[in-house]
C-alpha cells in the first residue's frame, strides 16, 4: 500500500435530472485493495460508480484517479486513465459475438491479459466464442463482462453487483475469480448486496445511506459491527 | 416473339432491368439512411439533397475543371462526405440531447436550403451528363440489349452495398458501430471516442448518398430536384425494410425496385404507387418492417 490512494473521491454530488442522488460522497481506494460499498437499494451505490466513471455528467466534487482529475475528462477518457467498468446490467451486446464483445473495449495500457490467458481463465467463453453475446447464460455474461475488461490493462475495476441473480455455484466461481485478480494486483471497487459474498473478498467496507458514506471500516471490524450493519442493511 | 404471361419477353426483361437500376439507387440510399438512423437516431431528410450534391459535384467538376467521370466517382463522395462531417459537427451534434424531432426538422430544412440554392443558380431543368467513353454503347445479350452503363450501375451498387454490409457486420470498426448503436454510453465508457464515431458515421452516410448521386448522373440527368423526387420513395423503402436494419435496407431496396418494374409491365397505371401500397400493407401487418426487430 502506498501513501496516496489510487482513487480518491471528495464531496461527490450527483443528479439524475432534477433528482439529487448523491450528497457528498467521500471514499478512498488504495492500490491493490478490494473495497466494497454496502447499503440498501437506492442509497446511491450504483450512482457512485456511474459518477466516478463519468456516465453521470451532472456532478460536483473531486474525483482523482492515479493522480489525474477525472472531473474534467470527457467520458471516453476515463477508461484511458485506467478505470474499467462492469455495469449492473452487464452490458453484453446482442449484435456482437462473444469474441467481438471480448475484443470491444480498446486496450488502454500495457499489462493486460492476452486473449489466451483470458480463455484459460474462462474456458466456457472459449467454447462459445462465436455465439451471440446475449445467448450466454447469466453467469457466462457476467464472466464475459469482467473478462473483457482484463484485456485492456486497466488498473482498477468498478464492479456493480456481479453476483446479482446468479446461482450459488456461479457466485462462488466469481468469488474465486476476484480473488485471483486481487492476487495479480488488481484494485477493485465493488458494489454488492450479497453481504456474505462481499465479506469473504473485501479488505475494507464503506456503508452508504441517503446518498452519503456513513462509515468506513476494515474487514477485521466486521464482527464488532454486526448490529449496526443489521440495522442499516436490514439483513 | 417469345411471350411471358402474355407479355413480350424483351419488354418484360427491359422493365425488370429498369426496376433493378432504380432498386440499385433505392438500396444505396436506404442503406445510408439506415446506418445514420441506427447510430445517430436522426432521420436524415437531407439524404436526397446529398445525393443531388453528389451528382452536381460531378457535373461541376466536368464543366468547370474538365475532370471526368472516373475521378469524380472518387471526388464527389469525398466532398459530400466532408460536407456531412461539417454539418454534423456544427449543427447535428448539438441536437442529440433533445427530442429526435429536432434532428428531423433540421435536416429537412437543410435539404430545402441546399435545393433552393441550386435551383436559384441552375434552374429546375436537368443538365445532361454523358456516359463515360469506356461504358458507352451496349451489349446484345441475345434476349435483350443491355446498355453498358446500366450494367455497371447494378454491379457497382451491389459491390458498394455488400462492401458496406461486410464492413459493418464483420470488421472491428463495424463492431464498434454495432455496439454503439445498442448502447453508446457504455461503449464510450470503454474508451471509444463515440462522438467522433457519430461524426464519421454521418460523413459515411452522406458519402454513400453522394456516390449514388454521381452514379445516377448519366442515368437520370443532373437536376436540383433529382433528390427530392427520389427520397420520398426511399423513405417508403426504409419503412418497408425496417429502420436500422442494414441487410433489410439493401434487400428491400432491390426488391421494391423490381416490384416497381414488374408493375410497369403488368399494370403500368399502378407503377408509381405500388411501393406506397406495399408500405401501407407492411405498416398494417408488420409495423416494425420486414427486417425490423419488434420494439
Amino acid at each position: 500500500m502506498t501513501d496516496a490512494p489510487l482513487l480518491s473521491v471528495r464531496g461527490l454530488n450527483a443528479w439524475y435530472g432534477e433528482s439529487h442522488a448523491l450528497h457528498g460522497v467521500d471514499l478512498e481506494v488504495f492500490q491493490g485493495e478490494t473495497v466494497t460499498l454496502l447499503g440498501r437499494n437506492g442509497v446511491g451505490k450504483t450512482t457512485t460508480l456511474r459518477a466516478i466513471m463519468g456516465l453521470i455528467r451532472k456532478r460536483t466534487g473531486e474525483i482523482s484517479f492515479d493522480g489525474k482529475d477525472l472531473m474534467r475528462m470527457p467520458l471516453h477518457h476515463t477508461a484511458r486513465a485506467g478505470l474499467g467498468y462492469v455495469p449492473e446490467e452487464r452490458g453484453i451486446f446482442a449484435t456482437l459475438t462473444v469474441d467481438e464483445n471480448l475484443l470491444l473495449p480498446p486496450v488502454v495500457a500495457p499489462g493486460g491479459m492476452s486473449v489466451e490467458e483470458i480463455f484459460d481463465l474462462f474456458p466456457n467463453l472459449k467454447e462459445r466464442r462465436n455465439s451471440q453475446g446475449t445467448k450466454l447464460s447469466g453467469g457466462e455474461q457476467q464472466m464475459l463482462a469482467i473478462a473483457r475488461m482484463l484485456r485492456t490493462g486497466v488498473k482498477m475495476l468498478l464492479l456493480d453487483e456481479p453476483t446479482e441473480g446468479l446461482a450459488p455455484v456461479i457466485v462462488q466461481r466469481i468469488g474465486e475469480l476476484l480473488a485471483t485478480l486481487k492476487r495479480r494486483g488488481m484494485t477493485i471497487l465493488l458494489v454488492e448486496q450479497n453481504f456474505r459474498f462481499a465479506s469473504r473478498i473485501a479488505d475494507r467496507f464503506y456503508l452508504m445511506e441517503h446518498g452519503k458514506v456513513m462509515a468506513g471500516f476494515p474487514a477485521g471490524e466486521l464482527s464488532d459491527r454486526t448490529e449496526q450493519l443489521h440495522e442499516v442493511l436490514g439483513v | 416473339m417469345t411471350m411471358i404471361f402474355g407479355i413480350p419477353v424483351q419488354a418484360f426483361l427491359g422493365q425488370l432491368l429498369v426496376g433493378l437500376i432504380n432498386g440499385s439507387f433505392y438500396a444505396m440510399l436506404s442503406l445510408g439512411l439506415a446506418i445514420i438512423f441506427g447510430l445517430l437516431r436522426v432521420i436524415n431528410f437531407a439524404h436526397g439533397a446529398q445525393y443531388m450534391l453528389g451528382a452536381f459535384v460531378g457535373y461541376l467538376l466536368l464543366v468547370h475543371l474538365g475532370i471526368g467521370y472516373w475521378p469524380a466517382l472518387i471526388i464527389a463522395p469525398i466532398i459530400v462526405g466532408i460536407f456531412g462531417i461539417v454539418i454534423e459537427r456544427l449543427a447535428l451534434s448539438k441536437l442529440y440531447d433533445i427530442d429526435p424531432l429536432y434532428g428531423l426538422l433540421f435536416t429537412f430544412g437543410l435539404a430545402l436550403v441546399i435545393e433552393g440554392v441550386f435551383r436559384y443558380y441552375y434552374g429546375v431543368s436537368g443538365n445532361p451528363y454523358s456516359v463515360p467513353a469506356l461504358l458507352a454503347g451496349g451489349t446484345n445479350l441475345g434476349f435483350m440489349f443491355l446498355p453498358n452503363y446500366r450494367g455497371w450501375v447494378v454491379v457497382a451498387s451491389l459491390a458498394v452495398c455488400l462492401g458496406t454490409w461486410f464492413a459493418i457486420e464483420k470488421t472491428r470498426l463495424g463492431a464498434y458501430l454495432r455496439a454503439a448503436t445498442e448502447n453508446p454510453r457504455l461503449v464510450q465508457a470503454f474508451g471509444v471516442n463515440v462522438p467522433l464515431l457519430l461524426t464519421l458515421t454521418y460523413g459515411l452516410g452522406s458519402a454513400l448518398a453522394g456516390l449514388a448521386g454521381i452514379l445516377a448522373a448519366p442515368v437520370y440527368q443532373v437536376s436540383p430536384l433529382m433528390g427530392s423526387n427520389l427520397i420520398i420513395v426511399v423513405f417508403a423503402v426504409v419503412v418497408v425494410g425496417g429502420m436500422g436494419s442494414i441487410m433489410g435496407a439493401i434487400v428491400t431496396g432491390y426488391m421494391l425496385g423490381l416490384a416497381e418494374g414488374l408493375t410497369k409491365v403488368f399494370y403500368p397505371e399502378a407503377s408509381s404507387i405500388v411501393i406506397f401500397v406495399i408500405m401501407a400493407i407492411v405498416l398494417l401487418v408488420r409495423p416494425a418492417g420486414l427486417f425490423g426487430k419488434d420494439a
